[in-house]
């Protein structure tokens, strides 16, 4: 099993090369994805099989002769791993098969070409193997190389403004992740240097070793999902890289960063205190909230969907902080609630962010623009794509029968059940994020009312939005095959929550409590008393009930016609389509609400004279908190630290060894405690 | 009383004294001042009758007296001296804020969290409807605090302190054998009857440049 | 003979559901005129509104969608299916373990979804109003309403509606500060969820009360008769809900003869009659709200809903 992910993962690399050597062939690009897409099909075959029980209980491993001489590179595929490397691999399946598609558009792809073919079998690779490394050589060694090779796919679009200061920001903020992971690793591994996640896992850790090493991992692993504060490069770097880039960095490697958390604080690491948990629980909660209202404000799809990526990175850390807080408590069961409610979100979140990205990359192509200010009217040019964006919103805004409401239904049971737990200041902060939760699900929703009402629906408000072409048959089954996944996993979810139940089992030794109960028609997470589930019910029920109406209406009554005629203009038609509402007067009035005290949005109005015909003008300012309080401060304390450093540049030999001596006594210093 | 069970009798305590913290609530939420002073009456009232209730309970007969205390001078006396006030003076309807209702009341839901933290240890060892008690009195305290901070107008400032005090008497009523309540009680009502009639002078003197009352009937015209 | 009994009761309740809505929206609108002096429409007008519309022809807009002619379709039966699933006279449904209070908060979610949609969809000022409008006050009513489920539920130990009932109807759930909170705030949910004055007026389609009203100007003929139904159906489910969580006597429950299921009718019709005649009066008494006084109001009720549920997970079930 391992070993076809890993000849998988290595055919991946070889493609990549093949697209270096190949660059002048037209069909290189057919090529290069179509061997994507049925690598990455391989490999959730897979996974699915390991996690089914195929292979016997142990999970195998691999020993390759590539890292440092006394450090072969280590592999396992244990249930977490092959949970993790399902979602990457149905994520990089269907995106290979939009991009496949895509990538035969005149004027899309082409110049760009040999600036993201080599890059992107690398990603998908680079992701591929950080799942499965076993030991933290390998593992930093991958994460770096995802790293830089989604830096490069941010900077393929180098024209573009912004674009290298986004991939600027990006390549800084994950270097920085990979330091603190590199200093968590070096401190799980000890003065010893057992590198290798088998010694780590038997190694003792003691308490402030456990908690520092905890904290430089929620820096790494969250920084590169998504977590406030360290969320300021997502909304600048998942936008710049084209769309089917941008669906895999926010839909499946934001996850990797995930699995690069839970592996270290649920696996690796020693017993964490309880108020861990509690942090990140309430670091999930404010992520949520800040997340969805940044992204209502924003009038680029692409931003908005990576701000709205925010927002589910926080939902899923407020069930891995439940998960931490109760498995300290010793509530396996509940702990096993609230990690399936997470990972089950991860594989949501992953299905429906690819479906809305690759959607907004086929509006892009068909409109040659982000911004939704010139969109509308497209669900008549670009039915399939309205389809499947409308499926994707409905499940991201968690209403039902979809996915999205079942993973945050779960979470939600989860946090409804923590009135057991008996630390004080959990028992206050537990209620708040559920409020936040709450908070978030509903702005979400308001969220994707403005997204697909101002992209598709209304009128075309510019030339280009009349004059969409639908995208081509690839993309378009790439994008049914992700709506179909969200409605299938949500009205059956108990195939996808037992492949999970693998791999809760592994980390907290339980699974979920109400098992008994739960079978393929309902769900249910505690016991069949306290609350169930059930998607496939409720479909039916709707179904049933808008058939029954049809018929009724259509066969009852007689005057079953309908007239077309111009809309409702109180007497004035205005024929131009911009007096529709723009996105940003669909936000105003949550701006006004919330972006007053959160972002401290200000709206700067200058109307022109009576009599003057120039145009009237609103300008919309809005601070991202974060940069001013945190990243500022921090870029000017730098700066004045490389001023005063510079001092120290052109002085004397005999000052250079005095530099060398005193380093030299400092790192005896510090060796001597290990001892 | 017609109920004679004494658990039932503590659960109603509890429910008043919430529904009083709920009323502190609401007082933050106001933005007219005939309807502060109205809801603070009605806050007055339910002390008056927590503090009753208390007083049966503990068989402390010297409550009774603060009950009457609260409703008597907090729930009909001041509240009728204040709408006087507004009156006659023509003061300001609405009430400016510092900050806005959304944030102050989140910023009272704060305190409560911190009412929680506060009295948790103290009262570990009590029962619990007792520690409710207390945990709602601290809350009433402290929301009468942050009112008096976020508003600008001297009248709704007393109203907050007066709130607060509400407070303080509901606490001291909560735990048993607390001595010199009642003398606690009047000296507070003393004190704020000197702050209203001090206000009352103040504007009299204002308006009219002098203290005659004569001023005040009809319609101002002072026959010499 | 569980399984028998539990689907006719279910049967029942979704046909009296739609056959009660219209009524009651009558009754409020007679009981309004009466107050205001006037005669008013006579009781039963709704009925003859929802048969007259079914006749009419319908006059779509020049580029609406086939997402506007399903709006009204969807919307109905989510809103319709919910209240299939919240105790109305009984608790024993059969579909009732398919959704719980979240769930069912979660379905009214999604009937307002796509009604924002379709208002969307024709691309005039007025949808575009009615759905930004309604999602603002969306997006603070939907947390709120789950601050209630919330407190219901840890209060009860289950997010089962039935088994939530059953549980507040056997303790003294009256006497407990989280339950006089959220039956404040329950009372502001469902004012704003269902268009009432403070927040919206029901009877107008002026631009100053346009949330509600904006969202549904494009419909016409059958689409409007559904979208009518839908917001009658909505206002008996809350009024349900509200005499389901706090006043939960009279319902008949697993094992009750039939004798006992019509007498809970009956009680449920007593009840919703109850709660529009105090709906009409309390409209009548109080102004609406302008438009951004609402966020304080039902922020307030949100505000409100979280302080009832720390103090739920403070006190627990004291």
């Amino acid at each position: 099993m391992l070993d076809y992910v890993l000849i998988g993962a290595f055919a991946e690399l070889a493609l990549g090369i093949l697209a270096v050597a190949g660059r002048r062939y037209g069909a290189i690009g057919t090529v290069v994805y179509g061997g994507c897409l049925v690598i990455s099909t391989g490999l959730v075959l897979d996974s699915v099989a390991v996690l089914a029980g195929v292979g016997g209980g142990t999970p195998p491993t691999a020993v390759l002769p590539f890292g440092m001489p006394w450090l072969p590179g280590h592999f396992r595929l244990d249930a977490l791993s092959a949970f993790f490397l399902l979602v990457a691999s149905l994520g990089g399946a269907s995106v290979s098969l939009f991009a496949l598609g895509h990538s035969r558009h005149p004027g899309s792809h082409a110049p760009d070409a040999a600036r993201i073919l080599p890059f992107y079998p690398l990603f998908l690779a680079s992701m591929t193997l950080v799942v499965v490394a076993d030991d933290a050589l390998m593992f930093l060694f991958f994460w770096e190389f995802m790293s830089i090779s989604s830096w490069l796919l941010v900077l393929s679009n180098h024209r573009e403004k912004g674009n290298d200061h986004a991939a600027f920001v990006y390549l800084m903020m994950a270097g920085i992740g990979a330091g603190a992971l590199l200093f968590a690793f070096g401190l799980m591994a000890g003065p010893q240097g057992h590198y290798t996640f088998e010694a780590m896992r038997a190694a003792s850790h003691s308490h402030l070793l456990a908690v520092g090493v905890f904290v430089l991992a929620l820096i790494g692993a969250g920084g590169k999902a998504g977590i406030v504060p360290l969320h300021v490069w997502l909304p600048l770097a998942h936008p710049s890289a084209p769309s089917w880039v941008s669906a895999l960095m926010s839909g499946v490697m934001t996850k990797i960063a995930v699995y690069g958390f839970i592996r270290i604080c649920f696996d690796l690491d020693g017993p964490l205190p309880w108020w861990c948990g509690g942090v990140v629980l309430l670091i999930g909660g404010i992520t949520a909230v800040m997340g969805v209202v940044q992204a209502l404000m924003e009038h680029d799809l692409k931003r908005l969907l990576a701000y709205h990526t925010v927002e589910n990175i926080g939902i899923i850390f407020i069930g891995l902080g439940l998960a931490m807080t109760f498995r300290f408590n010793g509530l396996a069961a509940l702990a096993a609630l609230a990690l399936a409610g997470a990972l089950l979100h991860v594989f949501n979140h992953s299905v429906f962010k690819s479906l809305l990205f690759i959607a907004s990359g086929a509006v892009l192509w068909a409109t040659g623009n982000r911004n939704m200010e010139n969109q509308g009217g497209l669900i008549h040019r670009m039915p399939g794509t309205a389809l499947a964006f409308l499926i994707g919103s409905a499940a991201i805004s968690a209403l039902p029968p979809f996915n999205g409401f079942v993973s945050e239904w779960l979470v939600l049971q989860a946090l409804l059940s923590g009135t057991v737990l008996p630390q004080w200041l959990l028992k206050v902060a537990v209620p708040v994020v559920a409020a936040m939760l709450a908070l978030s699900a509903a702005l979400a929703a308001t969220c994707f009312v403005k997204a697909y009402g101002i992209v598709f629906l209304g009128r075309p408000r510019s030339a280009a939005a009349a004059d969409a072409q639908e995208t081509d048959r690839f993309s378009l089954a790439a994008m049914f095959f992700m709506a179909g996944l969200c409605v299938a996993v949500g009205v059956l979810p108990t195939p996808i929550l037992a492949l999970i139940d693998k791999a809760t089992q592994l980390l907290t030794g339980a699974t979920m409590a109400g098992a008994e109960g739960t079978n393929w028609l309902w769900l249910v997470p505690i016991s069949a008393e306290r609350s169930s589930y059930s998607g496939l019910v409720m479909l039916v029920l709707i179904c049933l009930a808008a058939g029954a109406l049809r018929l009724i209406i259509h066969y009852v009554l007689s005057h079953h016609v309908r007239r077309r005629s111009a809309p409702w203009d109180c007497g004035f038609p205005d024929v131009s389509p911009n007096t529709q509402y723009t996105a940003s007067s669909f936000a105003q009035p949550i701006r006004r609400t919330f972006g007053a005290t959160l972002l401290a949005a200000r709206e700067r109005v200058t109307t022109p004279d009576p009599g003057d015909p120039s145009p009237a003008s609103i300008v919309v300012v809005i601070t991202d908190h974060a940069w001013q309080l945190l990243y500022v401060p921090v870029a000017q304390a730098v700066q004045f630290a490389a001023g005063w450093l510079n001092e120290f540049q052109n002085v004397s030999i005999r000052h250079y060894l005095a530099f060398m001596f005193a380093a030299l006594i400092l790192l005896l210093l510090v060796i001597t405690p290990w001892q | 009383m017609l109920m004679t069970d004494p658990k039932l009798k503590l659960e109603i305590c509890y429910l008043l004294s919430g529904s009083m913290a709920i009323v502190s609530f609401a007082l933050l939420y106001q933005s007219r001042m005939a309807a502060t002073i109205n809801t603070f009456a009605v806050h007055a009232l339910l002390l008056g009758l927590v503090v009753a209730l208390q007083a049966d309970i503990q068989a402390e007969h010297n409550l009774y007296l603060t009950a009457a205390i609260a409703v008597l001078f907090k729930a009909i006396a001041i509240p009728l001296a204040l709408h006087f006030i507004i009156r006659k003076f023509d003061l300001h309807r609405t009430i400016e804020m510092v900050v806005s209702p959304g944030l102050t009341m989140t910023a009272g839901l704060g305190l409560v969290v911190v009412a929680v933290m506060v009295m948790r240890p103290v009262t570990v060892h009590s029962d619990a409807l007792v520690t409710a008690d207390l945990i709602f009195a601290m809350v009433v305290l402290l929301l009468g605090i942050l009112m008096m901070i976020t508003r600008r107008n001297a009248i709704t400032q007393v109203v907050g302190f007066m709130s607060l005090e509400n407070g303080l008497i509901l606490a001291m009523a909560g735990v048993h054998g607390m001595p010199l309540v009642v003398e606690i009680s009047v000296a507070l009502t003393v004190l704020v009857a000197c702050i209203v009639f001090g206000m009352f002078f103040f504007r009299i003197r204002e308006r009219f440049s002098s203290l005659d009352i004569r001023h005040l009937e009809s319609d101002g015209r002072v026959s010499q | 003979m569980a399984i028998i009994s539990e689907s006719l009761v279910q049967l029942l309740q979704v046909l009296l559901v739609i056959g009660i809505a219209p009524g009651l929206t009558g009754l409020i609108r007679w009981v309004k005129a009466r107050l205001q002096r006037r005669r008013g429409p006579p009781l039963l007008q709704a009925y003859y509104d929802l048969a007259r519309l079914s006749r009419k022809e319908v006059v779509m807009a020049e580029h609406a969608s086939w997402l506007f002619r399903s709006v009204p379709y969807l919307a109905f039966t989510s809103v319709w299916t919910a209240a299939a699933l919240v105790p109305t006279f009984s608790t024993s449904l059969l579909f009732g373990p398919a959704a719980d209070l979240i769930a069912l908060v979660a379905l009214l979610g999604s009937a307002r979804f796509v009604l924002a949609l379709g208002s969307l969809d024709i691309g005039t000022s007025f949808g575009g109003m009615g759905a930004s409008r309604e999602m603002m006050i969306a997006s603070l009513a939907e947390p709120a309403m789950l601050m209630v489920v919330f407190t219901v539920s840890i209060f009860a130990g289950t997010t089962f509606l039935p088994a939530a009932a059953e549980v507040v109807r056997n303790h003294h759930a009256i006497i407990h500060v989280s339950m006089l909170l959220i039956v404040i705030t329950m009372v502001i949910v469902a004012l704003a969820e269902n268009a009432r004055i403070p927040v919206d007026n029901p009877a107008t389609h002026l631009e100053l009360t346009m949330v509600h009203e904006a969202m549904v100007l494009e419909y016409s003929g059958w689409y409007l008769a559904l979208i009518e139904a839908t917001a009658s159906i909505k206002l008996v489910l809350y009024l349900s809900l509200f005499s389901c969580l706090f006043l939960p006597w009279g319902m008949a429950s697993a094992n009750s003869t039939a004798v006992e299921v019509l007498a809970g009718i009956g009680i449920w019709i007593g009840k919703l009659g109850l709660g529009g005649i105090l709906l009409a009066v309390f409209e009548t008494c109080i102004a609406k709200m302008r438009l951004f006084r609402l966020t304080d109001l039902i922020g307030g009720g949100f505000l409100l809903g979280l302080l009832s549920v720390i103090l739920m997970y403070v006190f627990g079930n004291i």
